[in-house]
């Protein structure tokens, strides 16, 4: 019994202790809820220790027994540098947004708090199972929970939201489940390492028509998550219809869900493929970067302007990963978590303003800054560190992207700069139309500023945003040791090199950066 | 041939207990029925239950003797084993989930668990046939006891107008299988299957191709008729609208596993050799079953049509097993029938709850507030949902996994692309009725909702616990079923 199967297995088992708390309770299920997950998150802080000191080679708190035994499938999970902060990030969440939650979810809490735990174990499953079946059953099962909470607790298009969401996902992921199996009846095994090993010793060979029908019938089941454009419909709609933790979770965490499986199975799984698809994913990066900007600017509603952009910081971590460079995929892993403290942040930000005001259109606040200086003044840091300011979170990970963009490309770095240029616009704006300005009317002057609850939920994100933007070294070794490694792996079997791979350790570029 | 040898020793007699117990106990029913007073109906239930359970155990016995019996007519394998018990657990869910319904429709008769009995020992006499005729006998026995209780509730039209078309045409179709079986003794002198292969696998005894092919075709009409296969599927939707909500559970899981029992041993047995030539009907049928039945599911607002249609959508999964054909497709096809088993009389199960008397609650909207006024009921048909869907952890995700992979195991990668794309189109009328539960706003519909009699609560909670443990442990039955694929050729 690992430290990994107590953090993996201790939702699931608060999911069941949450079904049996009695019903009519509130109080006692807010409790149960907040407990579990904030235990839950104090466990997981013990999965950084091998990290702290060290940089272990292979894969930490590894499980490996046999689960069904026709064909081999396997219990297999473990931790590395790239599933590490993930895990962190949804644990850290979980009890934030039970937080958020506490008195925004009036109706069947007990359900609430229970599918949100659910979605925790889902969540955390995706980034740890090594066995691609594992995989595909947790990557399955984090979607139900996110269905029901978007469907019953969100705002008035909810139904249509949550179906959408559900069928974008499950008919994307189909194919790739058919890939899986296609790999396996190749290969003979689902598990992830056999899997590497067998394709650097050459044991396992794909002709290049196999390679490429599986690497996108992986990729568009990961695309469709991340969201890259043109797959992004679902995005929108899913996070203005959700309810703020619903939004937090699907923007912080399963959105990473897609960035994590493409570094995870798409490059070192089929980097022929990868890198012969490479050009055309990154025009799609930059489209979305751009495009997603745009939209950003002229929405009028707050939700729908975050969750453009949304889009528009996921294109930089496609272009990163893609850019097949240590900077790009350093950057790109770092923006992933930046992206999850932020627009986390940033969707409970706009919570907190609409339990106040109960709207989301931006028309209808101003004058906010008066009645409530604390929040105005988070709301400040958690717009800056999305628009990616120096010295908070976003602008590492936007940095080395750029970066690492430039070395494959320097067209690249330019266009995706603009995005960089909008996205101050957008936010900016959006701020100043909130906050300041005069108030449309006198609801405003009564706006209560932020409580004691909700300091401690966005208080943490306030934290790691200046940390982890000024102290990347605590977070980027691990990540940057992890990075390698796929890169070395996608270079197995291609014959061909696009790009030069400068050897300059990431830690000196940052250092020069700063 | 001496004729001692006609005699049955009594270790056939063994082989044959299951279907043995289960006419005793029918026709014992029957006989009680006319002693026992109003007030002792429900030990006609007992009774009929304790029959399905022994012979349970009577189905061990006769597979710990094995072998062929009565002069080679019949055969007690693994796989005759696994679609025995399967049948008799599908007995035994749905005798729990009819016990309330007939209360409350005053139609508590013994006739009804008598009807069931002996539609489930025709159905043993099926999977554990090993010749054409013992095929034919018994299912007609399970087919005209079907009949009867499709129209069971002789004073509601409904049930009449349902009954009519079945027995119309399904005995139209059983036709084709008679014709077929014809045929095939005409061809190659023999109605045992064995023989039959041996036949055509010998250059030269073996018929002319186009005679076999025809009474291939033939027999497949009959079957594909019973397991409502494209384009043979135009009655389910009416009969599983029109009969008694657990009849209709019955009918849509019982005759259906013992048909596709029999189709892939004759297919894989007798007509093996002719592979190359049914395979691509096979492949054309699987796809026209999966399309038809997913997309006509899309439209439905009747609840038991909606269920109907989804039925022909997984009997069109079933059938890319069939057209794997090998030793991991059968396997496959076994185990997704007994994961099919758990989630579909489940959702019959809340169904019939639901419905109310005289079934007046039917349509998907009706549900809507369940998910408030019942959570437990909501709950538990959601799983058999999400299992219905193919979500990881529940029954069915792990039967779709077996056959898209015994599907691409032999090399069907086109029949695999069109079978999961299939099942996200299904994903949206499941989720539909998920939506209604949860997310609508409760109507008139559900608010007098009762609680759940003790029978039925058995047969949900079991579904349910079967559809679970399936999806979590799917070595329990699979392990067994890649055991006993391997037909005896």
């Amino acid at each position: 019994m690992t430290l990994l199967n107590a953090v993996l297995f201790l939702p699931l088992i608060g999911f069941l202790i949450l079904l049996l708390v009695p019903r009519g309770n509130p109080g006692m299920t807010r409790m149960v809820a907040l407990a579990i997950s904030v235990i839950v998150f104090l466990l997981s802080l013990g999965l950084v220790a091998p990290y702290w000191f060290a940089q272990p080679t292979g894969f930490t708190f590894v499980t490996d027994t046999p689960w069904i035994s026709t064909p081999p499938i396997r219990y297999h999970v473990g931790l590395d540098g790239l599933s590490l902060w993930l895990v962190l990030l949804t644990t850290l969440l979980t009890p934030v947004c039970v937080l958020i939650s506490w008195n925004s979810i009036d109706k069947r809490i007990k359900e609430f708090f229970a599918f949100l735990i659910l979605l925790e174990f889902g969540l955390i499953g995706v980034f740890v199972a090594l066995d691609l079946f594992l995989f595909y059953v947790f990557w399955e099962v984090s979607l139900v929970p996110m269905y029901f909470l978007i469907g019953i607790w969100g705002h008035e298009r909810r139904i249509y939201a949550a179906v959408k969401f559900f069928l974008y996902t499950m008919a994307a992921s189909v194919l790739m489940l058919a890939a899986m199996i296609y790999l396996y009846n190749r290969a003979g095994t689902f598990d992830y390492g056999t899997l590497l090993s067998m394709l650097s010793s050459g044991r396992l060979s794909l002709t290049w028509e196999e390679q490429i029908l599986l690497f996108l019938a992986f990729f568009v089941a990961f695309a469709v998550k991340v969201p890259l454009f043109p797959l992004h419909t679902w995005l929108p709609d899913a996070h203005v219809e959700a309810p703020t933790a619903g939004s937090v979770m699907l923007a912080s965490v399963m959105l990473k869900m897609g960035c994590y499986g493409l570094i995870r199975f798409c490059l070192p799984l089929f980097p022929s493929a990868a890198r012969s698809c490479a050009n055309w994913i990154i025009v799609l990066a930059i489209i979305g970067i751009i495009y997603g900007a745009l939209v950003a600017m002229v929405q009028p509603n707050l939700k729908k302007l975050v969750a453009y952009s949304s889009v528009s910081h996921l294109g930089f971590v496609v272009l990163g990963i893609f850019s097949f460079t240590q900077q790009g995929m350093d950057g790109a892993v770092y923006q992933m978590l930046s992206h999850g403290i932020s627009t986390g942040a940033l969707f409970i930000m706009v919570g907190f303003l609409y339990y106040r005001r109960h709207s989301l259109e931006i028309a209808d606040f101003g004058g906010v800054a008066t009645p409530a200086p604390h929040l105005s003044t988070v709301f400040l840091i958690t717009t800056l560190a999305s628009v990616g300011l120096p010295l908070l979170n976003n602008f590492v990970g936007e940095f080395l992207v750029l970066q690492g963009a430039a070395m494959a490309n320097f067209n690249w770095a330019i266009f995706a700069a603009v995005g960089v240029i909008l996205s101050a616009v957008y936010m900016l704006w959006m701020y100043q139309r909130v906050i300041f300005g005069k108030a449309t009317d006198d609801l405003s002057h009564h706006m209560p500023d932020l409580n004691g609850r909700e300091w401690l939920a966005v208080a943490p994100l306030l934290v790691l945003m200046v940390w982890m933007g000024s102290f990347t070294q605590t977070f980027m070794p691990p990540i940057s040791a992890q990075s390698s490694k796929i890169l070395e792996h996608s270079r197995v079997g291609v014959d061909f090199r696009v790009f030069s791979h400068p050897t300059a350790r990431t830690q000196e570029t940052i250092r020069a950066a700063r | 041939m001496p004729l001692a040898n006609f005699i049955p020793s009594g270790a056939d007699y063994l082989r044959y207990l299951p279907e043995i117990i289960l006419s005793i106990a029918g026709t014992l029913i029957m006989f009680l029925e006319a002693f026992l007073g109003e007030r002792r109906k429900p030990v006609l239930a007992w009774i009929a239950g304790l029959a399905m359970a022994a012979a349970i155990w009577g189905s061990i016995v006769a597979f710990a003797i094995g072998g062929f019996g009565f002069q080679n007519m019949v055969i007690v394998d693994g796989f005759a084993t696994f679609f025995r018990i399967l049948v008799l657990v599908v007995g035994l869910l749905t005798i729990f989930a009819s016990v309330q319904y007939l209360d409350r429709e005053k139609a508590n008769a013994g006739e009804y668990y008598a009807l069931i009995l002996f539609s489930i020992a025709g159905q043993c006499v099926m999977v554990s046939a090993n010749e054409l005729i013992i095929i034919f006998i018994g299912l007609e026995i399970s087919s005209i006891s079907s009949y009867i209780l499709a129209g069971y509730l002789r004073d509601d039209r409904r049930n009449n107008e349902s009954a009519l078309k079945y027995f119309l045409l399904g005995s139209f179709a059983t036709a084709f299988l008679l014709y077929g079986i014809a045929w095939v003794y005409g061809a190659t002198a023999t109605t045992n299957l064995a023989e039959i292969r041996r036949t055509l696998m010998s250059p030269e005894i073996a018929p002319s191709v186009v005679l076999v092919a025809t009474a291939a075709a033939l027999m497949f009409v009959g079957f594909a008729f019973k397991v409502s296969a494209a384009p043979f599927q135009i009655w389910a939707p009416d009969v599983y609208q029109g009969a008694p909500a657990p009849v209709s559970a019955f009918m849509s899981v019982g005759p259906k596993a013992a048909a596709f029992a029999v189709l892939i041993r004759v297919f894989t047995t007798a007509f093996g050799p002719i592979a190359n030539r049914w395979e691509t009907f096979m492949w054309g049928t699987a796809i026209a079953t999966m399309v038809v039945g997913n997309f006509a599911a899309l439209t439905q607002t009747n609840i038991k049509r909606l269920l109907a249609y989804s039925s022909i959508a997984h009997a069109g999964y079933v059938l890319v097993a069939i057209t794997a054909h090998s030793d991991i497709g059968n396997a496959a096809a076994m185990f997704y029938l007994a994961a099919y088993v758990f989630m579909q009389i489940g959702s019959f199960a809340v169904v019939t709850y639901f419905a109310r008397q005289g079934e007046r609650y039917v349509n998907v909207d009706d549900l809507a507030g369940l998910g408030a006024r019942q959570p437990m009921v909501a709950a538990m048909m959601s799983i058999f949902l999400l299992s219905l869907i193919g979500v990881p952890l529940t029954a069915g995700f792990f039967g779709k996994f077996y056959i898209f992979k015994a599907a691409l195991d032999s090399n069907l990668i086109w029949l695999t692309i069109i079978g999961v794309l299939n099942s996200a189109v299904a994903a949206y009328y499941y989720l539909r009725i998920i939506v209604v539960m949860y997310m609508r706003d409760p109507v008139d519909a559900s608010e007098n909702v009762g609680p759940v009699s003790p029978g039925l609560k058995i047969t949900i909670l079991a579904s349910a616990l079967g559809t679970i443990i399936l999806g979590v442990m799917p070595s329990l039955v699979l392990d067994f079923a890649g055991r006993s694929a391997s037909l005896v050729k």
